[in-house]
């Protein structure tokens, strides 16, 4: 009687959970807990000082504006080109599904010199928009512009597969009952994306929040202005202030993981009405 | 009556994306390559060829294989981990799995320096064994890992979790070792997904510039990849050079997105076909 | 004891749930097994614990006289069809065939033999190179059954081997299996919960309830005299009565209350029929006729409990709200733990006909 060890079927579980784990300390568990063992050792006081600093505390209000800006715009592009690409048929079309995922794909850095050398103000685009007193580069709008660039891929790709997954007959039923085109999308498919879409947005927008590739280009980088958080912590760094990035980088880290969170419960929310366990 | 205005709605909307989407995204990629021969072709000729834009390519070269190598080993033991097993503690090591994606490149390359810099506790021992690591290669390659570590596994994973573990259970009943399982049984499975994740990193690797950017020093010829030396030029007005070494990278993006759509083209044909 | 395969206090839990509470069983060689019970009853537990795909928390398994707790799945000599039949998406027909003598190093000759061999077996010589995707769900099953048997495994473990398929060819499958089995003298066990299924194909039945054994023997044996509460529900098509004995012909048995009754038992005449019993027989009202294709389905009200019977197409038509004698041959009265057979009274006594 007596108790027989666990053992697995399939083979190789020793092996490769500890290959996993080896990889995995070395890249991820290792450096995650340096930082916080660095964050342990920081005063609260410095700590503190350094994050509201007056020019910190700008950074964060151009770093939150500009991504929610941007991640709205994409959400509302993103369901619509989603949309396109799912329920159209037209030529083109695997181009353009192709295309979503350039952001992916190309460095941020070179959307970002891109971006900017197209809309400094004495480029064509930019002498354009000139006239009409708008600025691109080195303003809050170049900001967004590029946050916008390397958000599109997010909600499209969070809202296609669930399109695509609505069942037909759905549509066919409210139809037959006598719903008009638009109250079909109103109350029949929009309430089965909007969990996708809320996940595509906060994606987009904690992506946002961390950019620096493609934004530190076109923000022309004036404190106050146009200077985003990820630039402080890097300034901190050329600086050797270490203590000063790891304050910086904590309130940004928490700022990602709240936003995280806030998905996470919405998305648990919604499956929950789906499958009907509370 | 009805129909005509659905058609319009179509219309309407298949052209707000067209427009969008070429204004976002073709049209800076033609912006690069159309400023990278404006002077004409021997500056651009003179720009890629340059002693230190070559060394760039070449270290990119290096620091993306080293990259794809690792990611992909580790892809397919933690995707084999997590698919394959019971056991306690999965949540978390596949939350720890895709948490490089969810930190800015620059707390990546802030967790490292933390890590080997010097007010880390492994400084010394480093400083004595001669080893350099931050403002190195080897910081630079470290950065890049981290920030495409999940792209492997992620494509791997949710294929395996589709197809189940039965027919592994079953080959191993009948008493296929390990190697032979993943060889015969599990492989064919992965295959598309798995050159799908190699791409989709090589491309990530490729580019990378935040985290890359806070590890290298920016010793040119030593540790500027090709975006730091695309920074470098543009920062230096060297506008022709920037984008000439920025078309390369724009033409291996484009590269990487034809690719990808034939991989998942196959990914999906072959799917269907079991 | 000569049992084969055998299973002594087995304990299984998942978690805080317990799949299997002191399941002790033994069977011979050459048997063909059916483990049935309603989902979520431990049964195909009990199965993946013989074959080592799940570990007990305690007891003992023994195949062939070996105690085989610690012995890993793929040397246990079994073979396992499982219930989706997991068979190699990206190996054709014969390469799934051969993976297991493939494995256990079997020349390239005697693969080649032994696959055809099997090919030949289960009808599918041909169609070797097909692959999975390319086969009828009939024509999978039957790869399944020859890749387990290919390595000439001494025990055979079926998990709801019919549950894949179409309603038709499963009938077809059925019998198949059971002449296959029988031609290869495997013993063999075989999960399900379909009823219909186990007293057709299996020589011995093992009923299965909420992780514990109700109960175990001959089709026969379980259908007619079942000796659990569970059984009597579970088996046949089942009305309960709830204080038997208030119908004519039957009396208390033991604490028995409640009883089941089964259609077979309940013949129904039309007022006017000749009886063969009228002292025991019950007046009830028709309350709903159903054609059922080959018979008719009766749901009558007899003393307020609703009962079903059967009629056969060929006697006089019966209407609903017609009132009818209803003679119940026999019943299965049951407490909280054993279950009794209880006849007719009419039945026993010397001037009856018995039948």
């Amino acid at each position: 009687m007596k108790r027989s060890k666990q053992h697995r079927v399939i083979p190789g579980f020793g092996l490769s959970l500890g290959v996993t784990m080896a990889m995995l300390s070395i890249i991820v568990i290792i450096p995650l807990c340096s930082l916080v063992f660095f964050s342990a050792q920081l005063s609260f006081s410095d700590f503190w000082e350094t994050i509201t600093k007056p020019r910190v505390l700008a950074s964060y209000q151009v770093s939150f504006l500009t991504a929610l800006c941007a991640a709205a715009i994409n959400t509302a592009m993103g369901l619509i080109i989603a949309w396109v690409l799912v329920r159209y048929d037209f030529p083109g079309k695997r181009i353009m599904d192709g295309l979503i995922e350039v952001p992916f794909a190309l460095p941020t850095a070179v959307a970002g010199i891109s971006l900017t050398h197209m809309t400094v103000e004495n480029s064509a685009i930019g002498s354009f928009f000139a006239k009409f007193g708008i600025s691109i580069a080195y303003t809050r709008v170049g900001i967004t512009l590029a946050l916008v660039f390397i958000g599109i891929p997010f909600v499209v790709r969070s809202v296609q597969p669930v399109l695509e997954k609505i069942d037909p007959q759905y549509e066919e039923a409210a139809s037959i009952l006598g719903a008009s085109r638009r109250r079909i999308f109103f109350r029949v498919i929009l309430p089965e994306i909007t969990p996708a879409l809320i996940a595509g947005f906060t994606m987009a927008l904690a992506r946002g929040l961390g950019e620096y590739g493609s934004v530190v280009f076109i923000a022309g980088n004036t404190p106050y202005y146009t200077e985003i958080t990820p630039l402080l912590i890097m300034g901190k760094l050329q600086e050797y202030d270490y203590a000063g990035a790891t304050s910086i980088a904590l309130v940004m880290l928490a700022a990602a993981f709240l936003i995280l969170l806030v998905n996470a419960v919405i998305q648990s929310r919604a499956s929950k009405i789906v499958s009907g366990i509370e | 009556m009805k129909e005509h205005h659905n058609h319009a709605v179509q219309r309407i909307l298949i052209a707000l994306s067209a427009v969008f989407l070429t204004v976002m995204l073709i049209f800076p990629l033609v912006y690069v390559i159309v400023t990278a021969f404006r002077e004409g072709i021997a500056p651009y000729w003179n720009a890629v060829t340059d002693e230190y834009a070559v060394k760039s390519i070449l270290l990119t070269v290096q620091v993306t294989v080293i990259t794809v190598v690792f990611n992909t080993v580790f892809g397919l033991f933690a995707a084999w981990t997590i698919t394959k097993f019971r056991f306690r503690g999965k949540k978390i090591i596949s939350t720890l799995i895709d948490l490089p994606l969810t930190v800015s490149p620059i707390i990546a390359g802030l967790i490292f320096v933390l890590t080997f810099g010097r007010q880390s506790a492994l400084y010394p021992f480093l400083q004595n064994a001669g080893i350099k690591i931050i403002y190195a290669v080897p910081g630079i390659v470290l950065a890049t890992i981290f920030v495409t570590f999940p792209f492997v596994s992620r494509e791997i994973i949710p294929v395996l979790t589709a197809a189940g573990s039965s027919e592994e259970e079953a080959a191993a009943l009948m008493g296929a070792n390990g190697f032979t399982i993943f060889r015969r049984v599990t492989f064919p499975h992965i295959k598309w997904a798995l050159l799908y994740g190699i791409v989709l990193c090589t491309a990530r690797a490729m580019g990378e510039f935040g985290a890359v950017s806070v590890l290298s020093g920016h010793l040119r010829g030593k540790t500027n990849t090709m975006p730091l030396y695309v920074e470098l030029l543009y920062q230096g007005y060297d506008f022709t050079g920037a984008f000439a070494i920025s078309s390369i990278l724009v033409v291996m993006a484009i590269a990487v997105l034809v690719l990808r759509s034939i991989l998942e083209y196959r990914g999906k044909k072959s799917e269907e076909q079991s | 004891m000569s049992y084969y395969v055998e299973m002594r206090d087995v304990n299984k839990h998942f978690g805080s749930f317990q799949a299997s509470k002191n399941i002790n069983f033994g069977i011979e060689r050459g048997k063909l097994i059916g483990l049935l019970g309603p989902s979520g009853s431990g049964k195909t537990t009990i199965l993946r614990m013989l074959a080592g795909l799940e570990t007990a928390d305690s007891g003992d398994i023994i195949i062939d006289g070996k105690i085989v707790n610690d012995v890993p799945a793929s040397r246990r000599g079994i073979g396992f069809v499982f219930q989706n039949y997991a068979l190699f998406r990206y190996l054709t027909v014969y390469e799934n065939i051969a993976f297991g003598l493939k494995v256990q190093k079997w020349s390239k000759q005697d693969i080649k033999n032994r696959v055809e061999e099997m090919l030949e077996l289960v009808g599918l010589a041909g169609l070797g190179n097909r692959y999975p995707n390319q086969l009828s769900g009939g024509q999978r099953q039957r790869v399944a059954f020859a890749r387990a048997l290919a390595p000439q495994p001494q025990l055979l473990l079926l998990d709801e081997p019919f549950a894949a398929v179409d309603a038709k060819v499963r009938q077809e499958l059925r019998n198949w299996l059971r002449e296959m089995i029988r031609t290869v003298g495997v013993t063999s066990i075989f999960v399900t919960h379909d009823q219909d299924e186990a007293i057709e194909v299996a020589d011995e039945i093992i009923i299965t309830n909420h992780g514990q054994i109700e109960q175990i023997g001959t089709p026969t044996e379980i259908y007619k005299h079942p000796t659990t509460p569970f059984v009597a529900q579970f088996i046949g098509q089942s009305s309960i009565i709830e204080d038997f004995s208030r119908f004519k012909g039957f009396q208390n048995v033991k604490n028995a209350q409640r009883a089941v009754v089964r259609p077979e038992y309940i013949s129904v005449t039309k007022q006017g029929e000749p009886l063969k019993y009228p002292i025991t027989v019950e007046q009830g009202v028709v309350e709903q006729s159903l054609f059922r294709g080959n018979e008719m389905e009766l749901k009558i009200r007899v003393k307020g409990t609703q009962l079903t019977a059967k009629r056969l197409l060929d006697e006089a038509p019966i209407a609903v709200g017609e009132t009818v004698n209803v003679f119940i041959y026999r019943m299965y009265a049951f407490d909280e733990t054993n279950a009794y057979v209880v006849e007719n009274v009419s039945l026993s006594s010397p001037d009856s006909i018995v039948i």
